[in-house]
């Protein structure tokens, strides 16, 4: 049954999804399941196809979905791809193939599993997007750098960037993602990409306990660490505690990066 | 009043806090504690380069310049009723007034209406408490009914344009006031989020407050939420048909949201809408199923009536609040 099935392989990037839709419609396979270079599982029958990464390919079919999508469901494709999920690459490929040979606007059928499967994907990052927001602490280092590392279930640091840039002016400040291990640090002018050694700024970071950095810190960091700590405590209203309902909005996942919760052993 | 500066930067530039909320308590007069307040809120904005959110407790009958002027650095406002009605209000803090409050409420109300008017002939014109005014009341702790509750909510919604209401269960603390339920006993946890998906109806649902509460139902039921409760009242208006209803009836539907709902819409452009679509969409199917007819719907249904409806939806589900909710006395395992 899977015999006529074609499997193109790519590396995970913008540019290489996008190249995989200009070789579908150039070879006019439009029936493709997607796979990752890294990937061992071949299917048995299916034609594996290569694609390498093609600017020019990608920069067409890009302009060619900014003709025809609006700019919010533009926006939906890019948070959707951030998911760096395979299903959702998969449902931006099929969604690529379904928009480009319709006549009139689809965007907003959801009645067709793609679309509503990348609304669905955008609500996930969007939802990550805004736990970064609320969930970065920042720790302030002697020469007052103000750094923070998150482990973030979606690629959202770069949606994350204007929050921060327009909240934090005159400040510098550094925001490293341990699990894609890089960074984005405002000099107090502009934002630039950087890397560091996360385990050796954070000595738990292996054995999943609460934060601790092996930096040398601002003389009131522990204070006011402290003071947050109370603060935190002596707003709990016991009466009211429900902790179903915190879990949900606060997973556990995240609790190791917040100063608030403690993890010990 | 620098202790609150320094706080306040310092849990912000960290990131610990969105925002910050100012409240206090009236010391010497209310003019001098609106001033202090400013004033906190001034140097948080002009000298520490603060960029969060501001939510400014009112002091009721501090004079118009100092909520004017406050009106410039915080997002938000409130000032809170306190009780549901005046006779609660008075009997509890005779020394306060709703009238009071709603003085305060129509200052910066007239204000943000002035402003929106001058923003169409001046370009520049400063932004005034963007996020709007709210309000609090205690329930719970008089008896008055989800009607006066809802109706007074419904009252500064259309009149003081605010943003949100909040309702919040008495927690008792007091043992001296006989009036008031006893300490220990729980706060209404229950009726509070009932209150609140009310709020919603009313807010985002199209519902007239009379609608949810009037004279013959008083009281909010506490077994089944009150959108449901709407629908089982009215089965003359069911079941929906999804395909050709208006989006406003779709709201309607028990188990079907906004998002849902404007999913529909925007789908039924495209084909039909069929059972399998809505539970992708998100819709609480089993919940909806009673009051909706799909493409594939069958043409002949037997009628249900409300009362089997409502017995079918409460055995599906166990309501968290359930415990709370039996007559039966728990044996604990």
């Amino acid at each position: 049954m899977f015999n006529d099935e074609v499997a193109y392989y790519f590396d995970g990037s913008m540019v290489g999804l996008l190249s995989c839709v200009f070789r579908a419609f150039q070879f006019k396979e439009l029936q493709v399941r997607l796979c990752l270079n890294d990937a061992a599982q071949h299917g048995l029958f299916s034609d594996k196809i290569e694609i390498s990464n093609n600017e020019q390919h990608a920069e067409r079919v890009w302009s060619a979905l900014q003709k025809k999508l609006s700019s919010s469901s533009l926006r939906q494709f890019y948070f959707a791809y951030l998911s760096e999920s395979l299903d959702a690459y998969q449902h931006l490929f099929n969604y690529c193939i379904y928009v480009f040979t319709s006549h009139t606007s689809v965007e907003k059928d959801y009645s067709h599993s793609s679309v509503l499967a990348i609304a669905q994907w955008t609500k996930k990052v969007g939802r990550e997007k805004h736990r970064m927001e609320a969930f970065i602490r920042f720790k302030k280092t002697k020469d007052e750098l103000f750094l923070s590392l998150v482990r973030p279930d979606f690629n959202v640091l770069l949606l994350i960037q204007p929050h921060f840039k327009r909240r934090y002016q005159d400040q510098r400040w550094l925001i490293y993602d341990e699990k894609r291990k890089f960074g984005l640090y405002y000099d107090l002018r502009e934002i630039h990409e950087v890397s560091l050694e996360a385990s050796k700024v954070d000595r738990n970071l292996k054995n999943g306990m609460s934060q601790s950095f092996q930096l040398e810190l601002d003389e009131q960091e522990v204070l006011y660490d402290q003071l947050w700590k109370d603060y935190f405590k002596s707003v709990n209203i016991t009466e009211r505690q429900n902790i179903k309902l915190h879990v949900q909005y606060l997973p556990k996942r995240y609790w190791r990066y917040l100063n608030e919760k403690l993890i010990e052993s | 009043m620098q202790e609150v500066v320094d706080l306040t930067i310092n849990f912000y530039r960290r990131n610990y806090i969105e925002g910050l909320f100012l409240s206090s308590g009236i010391f010497k007069s209310a003019d001098h504690t609106m001033e202090r307040m400013l004033q906190v809120v001034k140097k948080l904005r002009l000298e520490e380069n603060f960029n969060g959110y501001i939510h400014l407790k009112t002091i009721p009958g501090a004079s118009p310049e100092l909520i004017h002027e406050a009106g410039l650095y915080a997002d938000r406002m409130s000032i809170n009723l306190e009780m549901p009605t005046e006779i609660g209000l008075k009997t509890f803090a005779p020394e306060k007034s709703h009238q009071e409050v709603q003085k305060d409420l129509g200052l910066v109300r007239d204000r943000l209406i002035q402003l929106k008017d001058e923003r169409q002939i001046i370009k520049h014109v400063p932004k005034y408490v963007p996020a709007g005014q709210t309000t609090q009341m205690v329930v719970g702790a008089h008896q008055e009914s989800d009607q006066d509750v809802l109706f007074m909510a419904d009252k500064h919604y259309k009149e003081f344009k605010l943003k949100r209401v909040y309702f919040s269960g008495y927690i008792p603390i007091n043992t001296e006031n006989n009036y008031l339920p006893a300490v220990g006993s729980a706060p209404p946890l229950l009726r509070e989020n009932r209150l609140y998906q009310s709020d919603w109806l009313m807010r985002f649902y199209g519902f007239q407050v009379n609608e949810i509460v009037n004279e013959k139902f008083p009281n909010l039921d506490l077994d089944v939420d009150p959108k449901l409760s709407w629908a089982l009242r009215h089965p003359e208006q069911f079941p929906v048909d999804l395909n050709c209803a208006d989006y406003q009836m779709i709201l309607r539907v028990p188990g079907i949201g906004v998002k849902s709902a404007k999913k529909i819409v925007q789908a039924r452009r495209f084909g039909k809408i069929h059972t399998d679509l809505l539970k992708k969409l998100g819709v609480a199917y089993q919940r909806a199923k009673f009051f909706i007819r799909c493409e594939d719907s069958p043409k002949f249904q037997k009628e249900l009536s409300s009362n089997f409806i409502r017995q079918q939806i409460l055995t599906q589900g166990s309501s968290k609040y359930v415990q709370q909710l039996s007559p039966q006395l728990s044996l604990g395992f």
